[in-house]
């Protein structure tokens, strides 16, 4: 048998889901004896059959990426609770399993696969789309790109009509229906106190979490996910910072991006120039534009 | 080996892995370590906090870079992407030599994130060592492989374990990490003797040695990383030094990690045999 071959036999074989008992499955996927596939490839021993030794790698596959899975995702877990989550993360994995070199891009396809597969989330889609998306970025901002940061000469004689300033590659932003951001937070400071709690503690605070995600209301809001000194933030944005941000990244001009975010905004026309002002003071104050490109969209006012 | 051209020519002591729950203690309490190895994946990045912890301990210890999923024995081309960050993270770090294992892990695109084991074939060893040779002229430094702990064999092998790890590091001339306690894990698994596998390793090309614990099952042994490590362990490194001189050596504690102290204290017990070493080398 060719390398090639039987890499794809052993592959197929390690990544088919476990039974209920996690076990290996007694038949393949394409309906033939686990069993005669395991003999076909692997030698037994005087301990173990064919089957025994290919379970060894089979469970190793399932335990790992599902770990893996869960430690990235402990908020969707609190949203849909440990059984829900258990299915709809194996479920996932079956349709996208790792492309990556990395375990850090499991969850890479999570937010299109459940959109498309509704019914692995229940009653909470909605929820548990907000917290997938929340804990996605979450990820990103952990070791995302930090650019060269703007600085204030890198502005010096730019258009504002012609000026269009980029996001750091780390910074997401987030229109969510449910304030995931607190929940996520509660979530993770029960995960610390379980560290030292003891059993009784710990079921009280698993029920806590649930009842917490449970009672969570719609209620939207606007958030960056973002990183100051290596940490990872949560910052609320108001509705008309949210879109300006978002205009401004998706490559709209500093005017233009202004002008739509502001267009229906309730803010009073004379308060909105200080509005713009204390929004970009604290965007620059925490790095989220990086350095301008050398473009002819940010050509200089003078060199017109 | 001690200095040879598989590990750049370095002649590194006793080192531990670099692990998350230990940067504090290491970063604060700054304390002499002969270098410390790192999981590559884990720095594979763009940014962020881990990377800012590696320029931190880069300042004040020698670094080597270990990966686990080069998969360098699986049939498909060798991953661009990673490749490029790989040799970023090379520069970065100035490692003297890379390893990675010998073994395969993914197939078609898709990763199994497990260090599966090859099937000891001629083919396979051609692919093999053409694979190394590409990921090192790519990364332009020495490469050495890993014999990985396994748990199963295959019909099709044409040759034992280790006259597999001979063919693909002669064929790919390449270095060779000699993990002593997958070689004592495998041979519980497989039922061969594990002094054989050690006293048929060109000691020319060994750039490092591994040591670590595991866990024992009923019918077999799986290599957790967990646990110290055992007199058998012990007894096979204290041959492979005997063999091979003063060589760079590894202890790696993966799963329930203990204090700082724990895991540099049960490294440094490799001093008995190398002391030794560095003896008879003297005489």
């Amino acid at each position: 048998m060719k390398l090639l071959s039987l890499q794809r036999r052993m592959a197929r074989a390690v990544m088919t889901p476990l039974t209920n008992s996690e076990r290996m499955r007694s038949v393949a996927p394409d309906g033939r004896s686990m069993r005669a596939v395991a003999s076909q490839i692997i030698k037994p021993n005087d301990r173990m059959t064919s089957f025994e030794r290919l379970e060894i790698y089979n469970r190793q596959y399932w335990f790992r990426v599902l770990s893996a899975f869960a430690e990235d995702f402990p908020g969707v877990r609190a949203v849909l609770g440990g059984r829900r989550f258990d299915a709809m993360a194996k479920a996932y994995l079956i349709d996208c399993p790792s492309q990556s070199f990395t375990l850090r891009n499991l969850g890479s396809r999570l937010v299109i696969w459940l959109q498309k597969h509704p019914s692995w989330a229940g009653e909470r889609q909605n929820l548990a789309l907000d917290m997938v998306r929340l804990e996605w970025a979450d990820i990103e901002a952990f070791d995302g790109l930090r650019e060269p940061s703007l600085k204030p000469e890198d502005l010096a004689g730019v258009n504002p009509a012609k000026l269009r300033l980029h996001l750091q590659p780390y910074v997401s932003l987030l229109a969510l229906r449910y304030p995931v951001d607190e929940l996520l937070l509660e979530v993770r400071k029960d995960s610390d106190d379980l560290d030292v709690a003891s059993n009784t503690f710990n079921e009280r605070h698993k029920r806590k979490r649930v009842s917490a995600a449970a009672k969570l209301k719609p209620s939207p809001i606007f958030l960056a996910v973002h990183r100051l000194d290596e940490d990872v933030y949560f910052r609320r944005l108001d509705r008309e910072e949210f879109a300006i941000l978002f205009a401004l990244h998706a490559g709209k001009s500093l005017n233009a991006a202004i002008e739509s975010a502001l267009r229906s905004s309730p803010i009073a026309v004379v308060d909105r120039a200080a509005h713009v002002e204390k929004w970009f003071h604290t965007w620059s104050a925490l790095g989220w534009f990086c350095r301008l490109e050398k473009s002819p969209k940010n050509e200089k006012a003078a060199s017109r | 080996m001690p200095a040879n051209r598989f590990n750049g020519h370095t002649d590194y002591g006793i080192g531990i892995g670099l692990r998350s729950p230990h940067y504090h203690h290491i970063l604060t309490r700054k304390p002499v370590v002969d270098w410390f190895e790192i999981i590559s994946e884990n720095f594979m990045i763009d940014g962020g906090r881990p990377l800012r912890i590696l320029d931190q301990i880069l300042e004040q210890y020698k670094v080597v870079q270990h990966g686990v999923s080069m998969y360098f024995g699986s049939a498909e081309r060798p991953n661009r992407e990673h490749l490029r960050r790989l040799k970023t993270l090379v520069q970065r770090t100035k490692t003297p030599w890379l390893s990675d294992h010998l073994c395969w892990g993914s197939v078609d695109g898709r990763y199994t994130h497990d260090l599966l084991p090859m099937p000891y074939t001629f083919e396979a060893a051609r692919i093999t060592a053409q694979k190394i040779r590409e990921v090192r002229d790519f990364i332009e430094i020495p490469v050495a492989v890993e014999n990985v702990s396994s748990y199963a064999e295959f019909h099709v092998s044409e040759m034992t374990e280790w006259e597999f790890l001979n063919e693909v590091a002669e064929r790919a001339d390449c270095g060779i990490l000699l993990d002593v306690n997958n070689i004592y894990v495998s041979s519980q698994n497989h039922s061969f003797d594990p002094f054989t596998y050690v006293n048929s390793v060109p000691a020319e090309r060994v750039a490092q040695i591994h040591i670590a614990g595991h866990s024992k099952y009923r019918k077999y042994i799986l290599d957790t990383h967990d646990h110290p490590v055992i007199d058998p362990v012990w007894k096979l490194y204290g041959r492979a030094i005997e063999r091979l001189g003063h060589t760079a050596t590894l202890l790696e504690w993966d799963d329930s990690i203990p204090s700082f102290d724990e895991v540099h204290d049960e490294a440094l017990k490799a001093n008995r045999f190398l002391a030794s070493a560095s003896l008879a080398a003297a005489v």
